[in-house]
């Protein structure tokens, strides 16, 4: 994962490290941080695709506010990556779209 | 936290709602010392204060409810109710007697082609990465803006081990503090004054910036300058969060000074609308120190208007808190920073 190893001022202190899924590959992260930030570390940078134009998008204001960051997780769109914590086994993917809601749930 | 610690200490029971995963707002992030007064704990990180915060407020567990990764997603005027969501599907509604809205601010963005790319993050965004999260943001980083958060951030970006390919400013001089300039020149990072972003490079995601030099009409003018770089990071300054202060109906006036659209209050910080106080950068963009005293006039407010403490004890923090707030407003920003307020503040609502 590409973190901060040395840092002048802060000690990081992560949690527990748990396996999760993006686009059905296996990756790394601290349990209860944002899946935004742990896609970040893996070098993931698009989490989703505009309806319209077919832009990419990715991670921009991190506070849950902009709409940048949707993705779909465990099935359900439109989920604020960026203030929504990671948890193990979590199935992650890249928005295409406005995603499908499913009607199951 | 400020207004939930002023109001707990005169006998509130408070719930406090906060959209993020923890409490402490921008503070959590900002890993750079104060300045400001020592009443204000100048000389000591953004973080640590928040973590003082935080301890004072685990002292009133048992008449303080705080519920964090929860938004309050709106206000209903018919009946005073406030509706809030846990995550993101997880819904109550709570009726509060008073209410008070410290929602603090949202980045601004420059429109530029290209400005949608995966790699254009705001400033904070990339504060919350690298401060809060401890992932690196990027490999070589070109900052726009050369205020106070363009600056502190590219220095903190160095600090993290990441390359600042420069730092874009559309003004004449650098708009922060000196000491801030200082330390990202030392270390050679060169300043474009008098620059703008004309538009970020790349396909899927960012991969470079073209930067022009602008005249006294902010106009393009001279050569294209080409700019490597995976992170784009917007430092242009913030506007004031009043989503629900205008679903209140509060009266509303747009504030230049302090970056737009704020609430009338009077001296405790209450707006127009009698049950609903307004605090920190959600009343107009300024220091964090300041807003932390804020927070406190309005926790004394509301507690008054409640009935909690003597009136002496009201009258009393009201004059300490304005003190303060005048050593923080002394300097040159300050003087700007009054003139908004002058422009938004009554001196007391006619009932």
């Amino acid at each position: 994962m590409d973190l901060i190893e040395k840092h002048p001022i802060l000690e990081f202190k992560h949690s527990k490290k748990v396996k999760f899924s993006f686009d059905g590959i296996e990756m790394e992260g601290y349990e209860g941080e944002p899946i935004a930030a742990a896609l970040h570390a893996n070098g993931v940078r698009i989490y989703r695709i505009t309806p319209a134009k077919e832009q990419t998008r990715g991670f921009f204001c991190a506070i849950g506010k902009c709409s940048s960051c949707f993705m779909v997780v465990d099935g359900v769109p439109n989920v604020r990556t960026c203030v929504t914590p990671l948890k193990t086994g979590m199935r992650v993917e890249t928005q295409l779209g406005k995603g499908v809601i499913p009607m199951d749930a | 936290m400020s207004a939930t610690l002023e109001a707990a200490s005169l006998g509130c029971h408070v719930t406090l709602v906060d959209s993020d995963l923890a409490l402490g707002g921008q503070l959590i992030k900002q890993t750079h010392k104060f300045f400001g007064s020592k009443d204000e704990r100048a000389g000591t990180r953004g973080f640590k204060i928040s973590e003082i915060l935080l301890e004072e407020l685990n002292s009133y567990k048992g008449t303080v409810e705080v519920h964090t990764n929860c938004t309050a997603t709106g206000f209903y005027k018919e009946d005073g109710v406030v509706s809030c969501v846990i995550g993101e599907d997880e819904y109550f509604r709570i009726k509060p007697e008073k209410i008070v809205m410290a929602t603090g601010a949202q980045e601004r963005l420059l429109p530029f082609p290209n400005n949608h790319l995966p790699g254009v993050y705001g400033a904070g965004a990339v504060q919350t990465l690298m401060n809060v999260y401890g992932v690196v943001p990027g490999k070589k980083v070109l900052m726009v803006g050369a205020g106070n958060i363009g600056l502190i951030v590219s220095y903190q970006l160095m600090q993290a081990g990441v390359e600042i390919a420069g730092i874009v400013e559309a003004m004449d001089k650098v708009g922060g503090y000196w000491v801030h300039a200082a330390k990202t020149r030392r270390l050679g990072v060169p300043i474009y004054l008098r620059h703008t972003i004309r538009e970020a490079l790349g396909d899927k995601i960012v991969e470079g910036a073209v930067i022009q030099e602008i005249d006294d009409r902010f106009q393009p003018t001279g050569k294209e300058i080409k700019i490597d770089a995976d992170v784009i990071c917007m430092a242009v300054g913030l506007t004031p969060t009043c989503e629900l202060l205008w679903q209140a109906g509060c009266e509303m006036v747009f504030v230049p000074q302090l970056c737009g659209h704020v609430a009338q209050r009077d001296l405790f910080m209450r707006t127009s609308h009698k049950d609903i106080w307004v605090a920190g950068d959600a009343s107009g963009i300024e220091e964090a120190s300041a807003a932390m005293v804020e927070g406190r006039i309005a926790g004394v407010g509301v507690a008054k208007a409640l009935g909690h403490g003597e009136a002496s004890e009201h009258s009393g923090r009201l004059e300490e808190f304005k003190r303060r707030l005048a050593d923080l407003r002394g300097g040159e920003v300050g003087q700007k920073i009054c003139q908004g307020i002058s422009c938004c503040t009554v001196n007391e609502w006619g009932v």
